[in-house]
């Protein structure tokens, strides 16, 4: 997936002389995840900047950047390192748009990694995404996949909208057949995808924890359960099309997430998919997600990540034998 | 037993500061021309130029002042007393320069040529910002305190990138000064030595709270050093001061020598907002004091004592200062029409389906209030 952001980075800085890349280390380092590897050296320094440590002034003269035409891309090093820059984010990027009635766009791409599972130390794991999903006039987008890493990227980077875009630093190393030559396809922003479809149940998440639920599909079927994983790629905008129908094919819903549930997006998007399908539901909506609780240390984090087992248990928890 | 030597190490190479910071320090006085011999070299017209829109800014705060009085501005920042500074912030710019207004600088977005009801679009609550920002130049006014700053230097440093000649100005308070985007926007702009100059107003309070409370600096000009840029300190009542300091910065900026941060020494005459009792935190001694300092009259008195103002012209700048406070009473006093379905028209480029949902749901309830209110006229008229 590392392969495949640094690639749309490239494609995008190679297509459209306006994308500038900037933040800490995205220079000669690479990024401290090596996304940004090699670009400097293609591109200059006016166009892959190391910018001074400071994350309001990374974007809020991104800001600027895109109030003179730019396309700024920011790398956010690590999730809980994005916070000094909030204010920016809410007060500015997210509003400039709608105070401006429509005169000033900012196309700026604010790249996050986020999410647990790497044995990161506090602040380095923290999952953001309710806070960007809370704020209206952004976009937020999570890929899971590689060729998603690349699409939504190019997409995110093409978008006349500020995007916030969250990588899911456990699956950079996630390798699957991409072949780095051939064109990849770059899907409009705001559309879920079905994974892998089923009829028992539907398991509906995102970004990290996307082949979790994969792997809990695959294990389900042992129990005679056939599970359809929607993966929704797009945090705002909500795809509650694609959702909606996947849930009144199956009648049941688990909403899966490492982030803390309560005020998370889960409860969010349960709500949603109850005020759609109540009369197809068989079940209530459950949540399997990260505890509510700061992110806890590395050696304790796989008793916080939802994992195949929770999420199979909740699934039995859907009134199974109802059915 | 044989004595080891001693480990020595090599020393390393002797720390050099980077630059001798005696240029970049100000001056221990604020910067004067009135009342001083250099007064006499400045051009003329410009010194006219500078008295009619201090009289006409004047009028501005002014007018806009009684405006929330009438209930037609929600709320009005008044910059009485700091015209001076916010009348040179926009004349010192070239027509393809930036302007970055705090909420307090709608004076220098007028003077920079912006459409007076435009401007108090925001004060007055009909929509955010009233203008096209890449119209006039000037970036939408800022209410978070300090934060349009790095935009300026992101502007700035974009221009520099493409290879156009633009300088960008940006306006901040002392008590802006405090804020973690004003550091990091110094320091950013110091680093990559963009065009910029950053004019602090220091009008002595940050709603209530004086100077001394908000920094132990010598002066808020001494930051710049920290930075590695000029700070220059001006008398900010000092019409004639105010241009030439912030000429030579603009043009320090233009010529690629980087950003220069500017203080200029002024007061509010007024309470913060009009929702302000500044008599809680001061007293009328020092106001009084200030106002013999007042930018018109010491300018009044340059071009009385130099013979180039006499009482014709004088009424002339307040017949001109009249007209314009008479045109914006007008138009201001016209309620604004507002569709309220804007709401939703400029969250995205494109609205999410979400939204969709959310208009037509507002468009229903403003059908049936117009129902409800044909039918009510209805039954009047009967």
């Amino acid at each position: 997936m590392a392969q495949a952001l640094q690639r749309a980075l490239h494609d995008s800085l190679a297509d459209d002389p306006s994308v500038h890349i900037m933040g800490e280390d995205v220079g000669a380092l690479g990024g401290v995840f090596r996304i940004t590897d090699g670009l400097v050296k293609e591109f200059g320094e006016d166009r892959v900047t190391d910018t001074p440590l400071a994350e309001a002034g990374i974007l809020g003269t991104a800001v600027g950047m895109a109030m003179y035409g730019l396309r700024p891309v920011v790398e956010m090093q690590f999730d809980a390192f994005a916070y000094p820059a909030f204010e920016q984010l809410i007060s500015h990027v997210a509003k400039m748009r709608n105070r401006t009635r429509g005169a000033m766009p900012l196309p700026l791409t604010i790249r996050v990694p986020y999410g647990g599972g790497i044995g990161g130390v506090e602040h380095h794991s923290d999952s953001s995404e309710a806070y960007y999903m809370a704020t209206p006039g952004l976009h937020v987008v999570t890929p899971a996949t590689v060729a998603d890493a690349y699409g939504l990227l190019r997409a995110s980077i093409a978008s006349d909208d500020p995007v916030v875009f969250l990588e899911p630093k456990r699956l950079y190393w996630a390798k699957d057949s991409w072949n780095p030559a051939e064109p990849m396809a770059v899907d409009p922003i705001g559309k879920a995808v079905v994974r892998r479809t089923g009829r028992s149940a539907t398991l509906i998440t995102y970004g990290p924890s996307v082949p979790v639920c994969m792997e809990a599909a695959e294990a389900a079927q042992a129990e005679g359960w056939e599970l359809e994983v929607v993966d929704l790629r797009s945090l705002v905008p909500f795809d509650d099309e694609t959702v909606a129908a996947s849930v009144r094919r199956t009648g049941r819903a688990v909403v899966v997430h490492e982030s803390g549930g309560f005020g998370g997006p889960g409860g969010e998007i349960a709500a949603r998919v109850t005020e759609r399908c109540f009369h197809h539901l068989e079940a209530p909506v459950l949540r399997v997600a990260g505890f509510d609780i700061p992110y806890p240390p590395p050696m304790l984090e796989r008793h916080h990540l939802p994992g195949v087992d929770r999420i199979l248990d909740a699934v039995a928890r859907l009134q199974w034998e109802a059915s | 037993m044989e004595q080891r030597e001693a480990y020595q190490p090599t020393p390393p190479p002797a720390w050099k500061p980077r630059t001798d910071p005696a240029p970049l320090l100000p001056d221990a006085e604020p910067h004067r021309v009135l009342g001083t011999e250099a007064a006499g070299k400045v051009d003329q017209g410009l010194l006219l130029r500078l008295y009619e829109e201090l009289v006409r800014g004047r009028r501005y705060n002014a007018q806009a002042t009684a405006l929330t009085k009438q209930g037609r501005l929600a709320v009005y920042p008044s910059s009485t007393g700091q015209e001076a500074a916010e009348v040179a912030a926009a004349l010192v710019l070239q027509e393809q320069d930036w302007l970055f207004p705090s909420y307090r600088d709608t004076l220098a977005a007028v003077a920079r040529g912006l459409d007076p009801v435009q401007a108090l679009t925001l004060l007055r609550g009909d929509w955010h910002t009233g203008y096209d920002p890449r119209e006039h130049r000037v970036a939408p006014l800022s209410t978070p305190l300090a934060t349009q700053l790095p935009h300026a230097v992101g502007l700035a440093h974009a221009a520099r990138l493409k290879g156009d000649d633009v300088v960008a100005l940006a306006m901040v308070g002392d008590g802006g000064t405090s804020e973690g985007d004003f550091h990091e926007a110094l320091n950013f702009a110091a680093v990559w030595k963009a065009p910029v100059v950053f004019l602090v107003q220091n009008n002595g309070f940050a709603i209530s709270v004086p100077l001394a409370k908000q920094t132990a600096a010598p002066s808020l000009a001494h930051k710049a050093v920290g930075y590695g840029m000029p700070g220059r300190l001006v008398d900010g009542n000092d019409a004639a001061a105010m241009h030439e300091v912030l000429s030579k910065a603009v043009q320090h900026a233009r010529a690629g020598s980087g950003p220069v941060l500017v203080e200029a020494v002024t007061y509010r005459l007024e309470a913060h907002t009009n929702a302000d009792d500044a008599t809680r935190y001061r007293g009328d001694a020092e106001v009084e004091a200030w106002r013999a300092h007042d930018p018109i009259k010491l300018l009044e008195r340059e071009l009385t004592e130099r013979g180039l103002l006499d009482e014709d012209r004088i009424q002339r700048a307040h017949d001109a200062a009249e007209e314009m406070a008479a045109d914006l009473r007008a138009r201001m006093n016209q309620d604004p029409v507002l569709d309220p379905m804007d709401l939703f028209t400029h969250v995205y480029a494109e609205q999410t389906t979400q939204l969709r949902e959310q208009a037509a749901l507002l468009r229903a309830e403003l059908d049936a209030e117009n129902a409800e209110h044909a039918e009510n006229d209805a039954e009047a008229e009967q």
